[in-house]
């Protein structure tokens, strides 16, 4: 089985986040890592790996330089080769032009069975990559797992939705999403972060993926951001210390005078 | 007018408040068109209250040979009308489901997509959302510059607007191809409802968290006095002691109610960007160093096991 997982590098979500002049998210200036949601991507296609007699984990990352960062972390928890898309051009992409660069990226890898990817991403969230990659390779999507089981190429997924549990039935390939329900993704052992150091990545342009690049990038995005404002700080409320019922008090007055009771 | 078309979120017929939210804002763009996509024999309760809250058309499409097949082929039945109706826009509730058929949608039509919006307006005709990022620290106004704009819109964006629409009936024999019937539900076990309110959709949610030690009885107890939703942090959920649809936080709901109330939660990263957008913030928790109460409008220093029975029993005093 050939098992692709994709991997975003993002800024570290306990950094101070920030805007470029230009709307887009500052990924320079910010400590970046593997979109910690990514993680049980990456933990879970190691699971079918580890019960699949040849199977094969290929980490795949749109990004700048630094975001070789999360194929290396993914390596070293035990994928076994990485797929670095990078090109200037990208920059500013929205999640049409990423899922495109994605899709030709697993065309080109080749005969993939499973593309799994987070449930979001932990900058952007939008959690609409896996739909419309699924919908670029014309397969179909099985997101929100949060148990995967598998015969062969027959999956049966668990997902926790509001109104119902439901198994959802597919037969790779396929797209899929796991979330962070999904198990405790594993630490890279002092092993695996040196057995990573000899583990091949392949770094591809936009050329090489046959992506114009009129078709990706800040400015052919389908959507515009026409302003980013940064959100005033609450300012600091009452704090009261309960003694001998004060704190009920408090609180109850403060709901009556805010007619919420 | 250029149709404004809105995807209807519904169980079984029964039109959700989200939909009625989605026809007011279709309103300022346009006219507003709903699409119900549903059983035949709800069609005509779903059209009249549709009509109800202002929708001008209503698009119904029977949904017996798509039923359990998940998201793709409703976004080809959305495509299909799509084609037709020319929309100025296509607006549907940010759900996951939502979100997914919008991804699939925004490919077809070669078309660009807004997701969560916590708000729409009109600009000279065109849609311009606004979107809180970063855990709720920063705010985005966008509009799309592609094609159909395709927004998916956020509970309790707006208000539902009782005035009625047009509410001419269009009955679409959508054709959905072999090749979005791959993925199927083959089984699925609903959840017995809490009788409390939606999380994401009530006016107000209290959460507990990790200072509870498993025991919610008292965030239950505070909860139905006010008549609120019930929430959780995510170290609340991981330790099993309430299902994770309760979760608030990055990897659970976002809640934007008009209060919250959040007892024995310390508020990590996680968790404020799920609720950091409240309109009013109370914090009921032992350490006074607790993140959450620098974001408070009232914090309580104290336990949360004393002092919610005795505010929940002084609040069911008050209504007799």
């Amino acid at each position: 089985m050939n098992i692709v997982v994709c991997v975003k590098y993002v800024p570290d979500a306990t950094a101070e986040q920030k805007f470029e002049a230009d709307n887009t998210v500052d990924r320079v200036n910010v400590d970046g890592l593997l979109s910690e949601l990514d993680e049980y991507a990456v933990e879970q296609s190691l699971q079918l790996k580890e019960k699949t007699e040849g199977a094969e984990v290929t980490a795949l990352c749109i990004g700048p330089e630094k975001a070789a960062d999360a194929i290396r972390k993914a390596l070293q928890m035990g994928a076994d080769k990485g797929v670095h898309v990078s090109d200037e051009a990208i920059a500013g992409s929205d999640a049409a032009a990423t899922s495109k660069i994605l899709a030709e990226a697993v065309k080109k890898i080749g005969g993939v069975d499973l593309v799994v990817c987070g449930m979001a991403s932990t900058d952007g969230g939008m959690s609409v990559v896996p739909a419309m990659l699924a919908e670029r390779l014309g397969l179909p999507q099985v997101t929100f797992a949060s148990v995967i089981e598998n015969q062969g190429k027959e999956f049966r997924i668990r997902r926790d939705g509001d109104v119902a549990t439901e198994i959802i039935g597919a037969t790779a390939p396929l797209v899929l999403s796991v979330t962070d329900q999904s198990g405790e993704a594993r630490y890279p052992s002092f092993k695996g972060i040196m057995a990573a150091k000899k583990k091949p990545v392949e770094t591809w342009s936009l050329a090489d993926l046959g992506v114009d690049a009129g078709e990706v990038g800040l400015a052919n995005a389908w959507t515009a951001v026409e302003q980013t404002t940064a959100r005033p700080p609450r300012s600091a409320g009452e704090i009261v210390t309960d003694e001998g019922g004060s704190g009920a008090a408090a609180l109850v007055d403060f709901l009556a005078a805010k007619k919420f009771i | 007018m250029t149709e404004i078309l809105v995807l209807v979120d519904h169980v079984d017929g029964a039109v959700r408040k989200p939909a009625y939210e989605l026809l007011a804002i279709a309103k300022r763009l346009g006219s507003p068109a709903a699409v119900f996509i549903g059983a035949p024999d709800k069609a005509d309760a779903a059209v009249a209250a549709l009509t109800k809250f202002g929708a001008d058309k209503v698009y119904v499409v029977d949904d017996a040979p798509i039923k359990g097949y998940l998201v793709a082929p409703k976004a080809e039945v959305l495509q299909q009308i799509a084609a037709q109706a020319q929309p100025g826009a296509i607006l549907i509730t940010s759900s996951a489901e939502g979100k997914e058929i919008a991804g699939r949608l925004a490919i077809k039509l070669d078309s660009g997509l807004i997701t969560d919006a916590v708000d729409v307006q009109a600009d000279g005709g065109a849609p311009v959302t606004t979107q809180s990022v970063f855990a709720g620290n920063f705010t985005v106004n966008a509009k799309v510059t592609k094609g159909t704009p395709i927004i998916t819109v956020k509970p309790n964006a707006a208000a539902p607007e009782e005035a009625a629409g047009a509410g001419v009936r269009a009955d679409v024999a959508a054709t959905v191809s072999d090749s979005a019937r791959l993925a199927q539900i083959v089984a699925a076990q609903p959840r017995t409802s809490s009788g409390r309110p939606e999380l994401t959709e009530a006016a107000i949610v209290v959460s507990g968290g990790r200072g509870t030690g498993g025991n919610f009885d008292p965030v239950n107890a505070l909860a139905d006095a006010l008549g609120a939703a019930v929430g959780a942090s995510r170290a609340a959920v991981d330790s099993g002691w309430v299902p994770h649809t309760y979760q608030v936080g990055q990897t659970g709901k976002t809640v934007s109610p008009q209060l919250y109330i959040a007892a024995g939660i310390s508020g990590a990263i996680q968790h404020r960007a799920g609720m950091q957008t409240s309109k009013t913030i109370i914090a009921i928790n032992k350490d006074e160093e607790a993140p959450l109460f620098e974001l408070v409008d009232l914090g309580v220093v104290g336990d949360l096991h004393t002092v919610l029975p005795a505010a929940t029993e002084a609040i069911n005093q008050r209504k007799g």
